[in-house]
């Protein structure tokens, strides 16, 4: 059987992971018509593409269903309970950096830190009756970085997108989302809060502790691994 | 029937078999439903409760969670109809998502035996309590015993503002923020220039999001007069130290908590309450000497304990989980009876611990 390596399907993240790639001896290419997803790996025998959204290959590197996959390191995190058990990063791959902040309304002057958000979460549900809402995608992510920073009286309200808007439509009084230049934030009047982020993101090679290579596939691993010049990892067999 | 489906079916029948004890000592066996509203759940646990929970959404009624404990349920049905004082017993499964190891069930079941009375909290701290080790007396258990009223006791007394106060009262059950906090306001808070400008609003942009204007005023107001608030005593700090790392046999303990006095007088009427408990225990046959007390034991937990609180862990096994919690929970009936306060205790057993443990099958 071939080695299935999982790459994004478009976009810049697509562009960069096949460079990333070139720049190591590796030509990825997409194959086909131009809207058709099928792709190509040159340079080492025995290995397949397999080009899927971003978002997918956190849960086809768990099912096992890839052997090796690209994508955010902060996608595998939130996606995956656990996910140190079920994935290994292989290399990170020094593109698509990106860091999962909380942001508040600029206006908040008084609010720099999370003490300062935890203070005001208790004060905004004596006054309003409900507990602060932060809207986000990022459920797991912030909910754990705001349980070991002792934040409490919060809730999380689900937002896939447009997430700085929900402060001015009066949806949440704070958000969580991933930014890279902070411009979006700043156009919102939003700013972010002191301290290290959520999460600082980047793309990132991952590999799938589930799937089980057979001796074939060995092979391919270990020449590609080589080639890439990055140590195999502890445990891939 | 083997396997899995046999330890379940065996949890099961020592489930009701815990449940008849407990109708025998005197309790109403109830039932509570598996699906529950979260809002309740929410309310109280706050978002943590979503990473221990599962939810699922009813078409008609909405948001539900999958029944994570019973004491909650067994305390609202008993707002709504209970008659004082009622004991009541209940056996069935819980369910908890498990998000970090996948070793620990999802799903298990709990026998419990709570106590709605407010004559005498000492003999029903011991009546609960008794029961309990009675079921579990022989397997190999270490026995951990705490009360978060002493604490609690303690932070009232200290020598900072209601505000601070109040903000220690709400970190109690969360160890390592409380810890912050006593750290901040042992010390003068950072400067903050901005306190200070003429005015801090002036460059902010524009007033979005339902926090006004005035919310933000007010607590810069708030910021300025914390800033005139003296430092927590080191002194203080110190006995508040020393009072959780407290960690001895109960009639030691209690011995070196009257000598905290001292420092902290506010800690006396608590200290009262647990030597009647302690007495109370006796009365039952439990000697103090035989049950360790830790002073910061069961801050960690989500259930809401304001008083006394107890666990048995599987001796030599950190691995395990708790085969049995409890303790005193004023202040949940209190938040959610909206202010109108029973005075419950009440614990829980695993009976799917307690037959692996006896089977030495762990």
């Amino acid at each position: 059987m071939t080695l299935k390596l999982g790459v994004p399907s478009k976009g810049r993240l697509m562009e960069k992971t096949f460079d990333w790639f070139g720049a190591h001896g590796v030509s990825l290419r997409r194959t086909g018509a131009e809207r058709e997803y099928s792709g190509a790996v040159e340079g080492i025998e025995g290995i397949e593409l397999v080009l899927l959204s971003a978002s997918e290959i956190p849960r086809e590197l768990a099912q096992g269903r890839i052997h090796l996959g690209v994508t955010g390191s902060d996608l595998v995190r939130e996606t995956l309970p656990a996910w140190d058990a079920l994935v290994e990063e292989v290399t990170p791959m020094g593109f698509g950096h990106a860091d999962l902040v909380i942001a508040v309304p600029r206006f908040w002057v008084d609010v720099e830190t999370l003490d300062d958000l935890d203070a005001v979460c208790a004060d905004f549900r004596a006054a309003h009756g409900f507990r602060l809402r932060i809207a986000t995608k990022y459920h797991r992510l912030v909910r754990m970085h705001l349980t070991r920073h002792g934040v409490a009286d919060y809730q999380l309200v689900d937002s896939q997108g447009a997430t700085e808007g929900t402060v001015r439509n009066e949806t949440a009084e704070a958000i969580a989302d991933i930014t890279s230049t902070g411009e979006t934030l700043r156009a919102n009047h939003l700013r972010v809060l002191e301290g290290p982020p959520v999460h600082a993101s980047q793309a990132t090679l991952f590999r799938s502790r589930r799937a089980q290579p057979d001796a074939a596939q060995r092979e391919a691993m270990k020449a590609l691994l080589s080639r890439l010049g990055v140590a195999r990892p502890a445990g891939a067999t | 029937m083997t396997g899995a489906l046999g330890e379940k079916a065996a949890a099961r029948r020592e489930a009701a078999r815990l449940l008849d004890r407990f109708v025998a000592a005197g309790a109403v066996p109830v039932e509570t439903a598996i699906l529950q509203p979260a809002g309740a759940l929410l309310d109280l646990y706050g978002e943590d409760i979503r990473a221990r929970a599962f939810t699922t959404s009813d078409p008609l009624r909405g948001e539900r969670m999958l029944r994570p404990d019973f004491t909650v349920p067994v305390v609202l049905m008993h707002m709504e109809q209970g008659a004082e004082p009622a004991r009541y017993a209940y056996a069935g499964e819980i369910f908890r998502r498990q998000e970090h190891d996948a070793e620990r069930a999802a799903e298990y079941f709990q026998a419990g035996f709570e106590i709605f009375d407010r004559t005498d909290p000492a003999a029903a701290d011991a009546e609960v309590f008794a029961l309990i080790a009675e079921q579990l007396r022989t397997l190999d258990l270490d026995v951990v015993t705490g009360d978060i009223g002493i604490l609690s006791a303690a932070v009232q007394g200290l020598r900072l503002s209601d505000r601070r106060k109040a903000a220690l009262m709400r970190h109690i059950w969360r160890p390592e923020r409380f810890r912050r906090l006593v750290e901040r306001f042992g010390a003068p808070p950072p400067p903050r220039p901005l306190l200070d400008a003429p005015d801090p609003l002036e460059d902010a942009g524009p007033e979005i999001g339902l926090r006004g204007r005035g919310e933000v005023e007010t607590r810069l107001e708030r910021l300025r007069r914390d800033r005139e608030e003296p430092p927590l005593a080191a002194e203080q700090v110190t006995l508040l130290d020393g009072l959780l790392s407290l960690s001895a046999p109960s009639d030691a303990a209690l011995a070196a908590l009257r000598a905290m006095e001292a420092g902290l007088p506010s800690i006396a009427p608590a200290n009262d309450a647990l030597e009647r408990r302690l007495d109370a225990l006796e009365r039952r046959g439990i000697a103090p000497r035989s049950l360790l007390f830790e002073a910061g034991y069961g801050r960690a937990s989500m259930e809401y304990y304001s008083g006394f609180v107890f666990g048995f862990h599987a001796a030599g096994r950190p691995d395990l989980p708790v085969v049995a919690t409890g303790g005193r929970y004023d202040a949940l009936t209190r938040h959610l009876g909206q202010g109108a306060a029973i005075p419950a205790v009440g614990g829980v057993i695993r009976p799917g611990l307690c037959i692996e443990l006896s089977e030495g099958r762990t």
